[in-house]
């Protein structure tokens, strides 16, 4: 089928299985592979990406569904190679080991930030519940979220 | 030292911020085929035939391998050579690799896979190794189903009990723990000219990759090149189990001449990778009324699945440890790791010394309920010390930091003031506090000394930047980053412009496996070896501008000496002018680690790791949930070369110990795991961890150690779980016994 959808800020056109996952799509036909296959079950997080300002499990969404939405991924949210803040927080926080993880979850901090400058500490824990990190603790992510909120 | 000691950023955070890094599943070639294996569907089985003709007729599949089309040797090269890459006549455990499937796609190549017919018939199967170990067991490895077994004898053990007031005896138990990395196993095999081969993954030794490759193809080493790509996450399990990954995808590779993918979906990665050994341990402790622990008797089974794998190291590791960082007279420990029909374990975090800490430290804890002592104050009467003897033998020299890590552990947590007698709490919410303490043997030890060596290659460009290339891996632990720091420190070269990159087989000499908490102190020495030999050089040249004799001094980016400075580029600029050789190799092995087998005697390791760590619980009683309110986790390090990285370090080693204490169940049905991905099996999630997690970190240098450095990658996980079971007993007054500490065992349990 053919579906078109706004990707990163572009409106593009492909003609794909509507068997597909967005995921698939993303990675396939439009080599963004900074968004990660980690389970492919909607379990991890890795795959997230923003869709018409949520965040979701690009595994779990089928590609017809995305048809005339706006999807943002990783590769969308740096601006002339201008680091975004949540990701500048990432890295001065040191809340970044073996990586696989971290584009899903600066996909979820920015879901939860575009629409709440503010967010309470549980607020935070539940936008992020979803992303799973192994390496971590978390303990260093969540500092990277909370000084960037008190900016 | 000014680079040496701070918490430099990694070097790979905006590469992994940005996506922009590249694990093995992002690379394309275009003209890639993707792989995918046929697996046993049964536990024990023997093979009568397989027919893949009705697959090879699948439009698109480009070939459909079983072990008959292997070239060189269908056995992965590991301790022991039981392993086969493709199973040949019997299939041991539920998902052992049988065949394999090339395609144009991995759609195709997963429907042909149903096209196998595959005839076998049931053999019967042992899935508990106590089973495994009787004699009427069905048997899978030797005549016993033994892998290896260890002993300790250790001064006279009769006499120990005799000499206690008190003697105890409990049984513990552990189960599985998934690694659960977030990048599964994967790799990418492409022919090259003149018959060789290039293969790149995820990996934790390219080493152990080269060997397998050739094996597998019967082609000499020097024409396959293991290329590790950004490895997101590894914790032991891309130790062994890689070789088997890449010897598929190189096989595929050789056989269709083509680029071949190959990345396991989680459910495959569950089934068929390693995992930490499920351990039964039995102790008997004896003491005097004071608390001096006079004897230590303890019998050790590791449940190793059906190859052996990594399990008789895993093994020696968790044997030498048993009996926890406690200076006994007498000891006495019996070790096995037993063949059982179910997936085979291998490395992880701890390896082997989790399942014993978790025994060890909770029967300390049982010791000291039974003296009525406090448990810190009986683990003081007994630690490890400078002059003080581990269970082998091994008398402490240097670098013990132990109690000056337990001393602050304590302090910050207020310990002694929040321990309380357990029968004294009420209510249906309770809360307590527990303590447990570890060592841990840096490096691979004496029975895997003949791989303890590693190679580093420095070059410095004319324009100043340096590339230093290592045959150990980033695997997302910080291990370059650290590693460029100690060869800026020593170069006197700005921390930005020296660059580690990727390791490749090509390229360096045999560097052993990155395990066992050994990078910084291995392949860090043999940076400093080169780097030594080139910072000699510049300074001869920078002595001979100067016209002056004496020390040259680095600091800033300048090189200082008889009053004059010169910056770190123009200093390789003369360099360059006079032709100096600016690029070295260096080397370094350990010499002196000791074991007997006969006696369980002997120096085993180079220097240790000292851990203590606190849990602060409360216990629902009546749910018998568990939530963690603190958590302090200390540990002798030797030197922290980036402190910021040590703590990452330390938070994610936490995390993952309260994982294995209170969450993780991986569940097995007649051999077959069923609890294959993270819906049924639970790692935890931001919501599960506690408030505060607080780091200390003690720095008793190891004088080999690169500024003083020791290893610290796998003692942040050791202690966890004990800590943890024993806050709940002081919460609760229950004994847990086996891990993890799911709610109905504290519920069930009077």
């Amino acid at each position: 089928m053919k579906v078109r959808f706004k990707l990163n800020g572009k409106w593009v056109d492909v003609e794909v299985s509507p068997l597909k996952t967005l995921l698939e799509v993303l990675r396939e036909n439009f080599n963004l592979t900074g968004t990660k296959e980690g389970c492919g079950k909607g379990e991890c997080g890795a795959c997230t990406v923003i869709l018409d300002g949520k965040a979701v499990n690009s595994c779990l969404i089928p590609i017809s569904q995305v048809d005339g939405k706006e999807v943002i991924t990783i590769e969308g949210i740096t601006k002339n190679n201008e680091l975004h803040p949540i990701q500048k927080a990432f890295i001065e926080e040191g809340a970044v080991q073996c990586g696989f993880c971290t584009p899903g979850f600066v996909m979820s901090v920015k879901a939860l930030l575009d629409k709440k400058k503010k967010p309470s500490d549980e607020e935070i824990k539940e936008a992020i519940e979803g992303n799973l990190c192994r390496c971590t603790g978390y303990v260093k992510i969540l500092k990277a979220i909370k000084k960037l909120i008190q900016k | 030292m000014e680079i040496v000691g701070s918490s430099k950023i990694r070097k790979d955070a905006f590469d992994k911020v940005t996506g922009k890094a590249r694990f093995v599943d992002d690379y394309k070639r275009g003209d890639e085929l993707y792989a995918v294996t046929f697996r046993s569907p049964r536990p024990h089985i023997k093979i009568i035939s397989i027919d893949t003709e009705e697959a090879k007729k699948i439009e698109g599949v480009a070939g459909v391998f079983t072990y008959k089309d292997i070239p060189g040797v269908n056995k992965v090269p590991l301790v022991f050579d039981d392993y086969p890459f493709l199973a040949e006549d019997v299939c041991k455990f539920y998902g052992q690799p049988i065949a394999l499937v090339v395609a144009v796609s991995k759609e195709i190549a997963r429907k042909a896979l149903k096209k196998i017919k595959l005839k076998y018939k049931e053999l019967p199967a042992v899935f508990d190794p106590l089973e495994a170990m009787k004699k009427d067991a069905p048997k899978i490895y030797g005549k016993d189903n033994v892998f290896r077994a260890y002993k300790i004898r250790k001064g006279d053990i009769n006499r120990g009990f005799k000499e206690a007031d008190v003697v105890i005896e409990r049984t513990y138990r552990t189960n599985y723990q998934v690694h659960s990395y977030l990048e599964t196993q994967g790799m990418l095999a492409e022919p090259s000219i003149d018959g060789s081969i290039t293969v790149y993954g995820t990996m934790q030794c390219p080493f152990y990759v080269l060997d397998a490759v050739s094996n597998i193809l019967g082609i000499p080493q020097s024409k396959i090149r293991v290329v590790q790509t950004t490895t997101g996450g590894a914790f032991g399990g891309k130790e062994d189990v890689p070789s088997i990954v890449a010897g598929h995808a190189a096989l595929c590779s050789f056989l269709t001449n083509r680029p071949v993918k190959l990345i396991y979906t989680r459910e495959e990665d569950f089934d068929s990778m390693s995992k930490r050994h499920p351990g039964w341990i039995n102790i008997k402790i004896g003491a005097k009324r004071n608390g001096k622990i006079t004897a230590i008797k303890v019998k050790y089974v590791l449940d190793g699945g059906a190859f052996a794998t990594l399990s008789p190291i895993v093994l020696w590791r968790g044997t030498v440890h048993s009996t926890g960082p406690y200076d006994i007279e007498n000891v006495w420990v019996d070790s096995f790791a037993v063949a059982t029909n179910k997936v085979p374990c291998g490395a992880f975090r701890g390896f082997g010394q989790p399942q014993a800490n978790f025994a060890n430290e909770s029967i300390i804890d049982e010791l000291a309920h039974e003296l009525k002592m406090n448990p810190l104050e009986l683990r003081k009467k007994n630690f490890l010390d400078i002059g003080k003897k581990t269970a082998t033998g091994h008398l402490i020299k240097e670098s013990c930091g132990l109690k000056k890590v337990v001393d602050k552990i304590t302090k910050i947590s207020n310990f002694n003031k929040k321990w309380k007698d357990p029968q004294n709490k009420k209510g249906r919410i309770r809360r307590g506090i527990g303590i447990a303490t570890s060592f841990y043997g840096v490096g691979l030890g004496a029975e895997g000394k003949f791989l303890e060596k590693a190679g580093a290659h420095v070059q410095i460009f004319k324009d100043g930047s340096v590339l230093v290339a290592v045959g150990n891996t980033e695997m997302g632990q910080g291990a370059f980053t650290v590693l460029t720091q100690i060869a800026s420190e020593i170069l006197g070269a700005p921390y930005e412009v020296v660059n580690i990159i990727e390791p490749d087989t090509t390229r360096i000499p045999d560097s052993g496996p990155t395990v066992a908490s050994r990078t910084t102190v291995m392949s860090g020495n043999a940076i400093i070896n080169a780097c030594k030999i080139l910072r000699r050089r510049i300074d001869g040249v920078v002595r001979d501008i100067f016209n002056v004799r004496g020390k040259v001094i680095s600091k800033n980016g300048y090189y200082y000496a008889g009053g004059k400075r010169i910056s770190y580029f123009d200093a390789v600029k003369e360099c360059y002018n006079r032709r100096v050789k600016m690029a070295e190799q260096g080397f370094y092995r350990v010499e002196g680690t000791t074991f007997d087998r006969k006696t369980g005697i002997g120096d085993a390791y180079f220097t240790y790791t000292y851990s203590c760590m606190v849990a602060e619980v409360e216990v629902d009683i009546e749910l018998g949930t568990v939530k963690i309110l603190r958590f302090y986790s200390g540990h002798d390090i030797g030197k922290a070369v980036n402190p910021k990285l040590a703590e990452g370090q330390i938070e994610g080693g936490a995390v993952q110990g309260i994982g294995y204490a209170l969450y993780e169940n991986l569940v097995l049905e007649e051999g077959r795991i069923i609890t294959n991905n993270f819906t049924g099996y639970i790692i935890p999630t931001i919501k599960d961890i506690p408030d505060d997690i607080r780091v200390v970190i003690v720095e008793e240098k190891y004088p080999n150690g690169p500024y003083g450095a020791k290893g610290l990658g796998e003692p942040p996980l050791i202690a966890a779980a004990p800590a943890i079971a024993n806050a709940i007993f002081n919460a609760t007054g229950k004994r847990i016994r086996s891990l993890p500490i799911l709610p109905e065992k504290i519920v069930f349990q009077e």
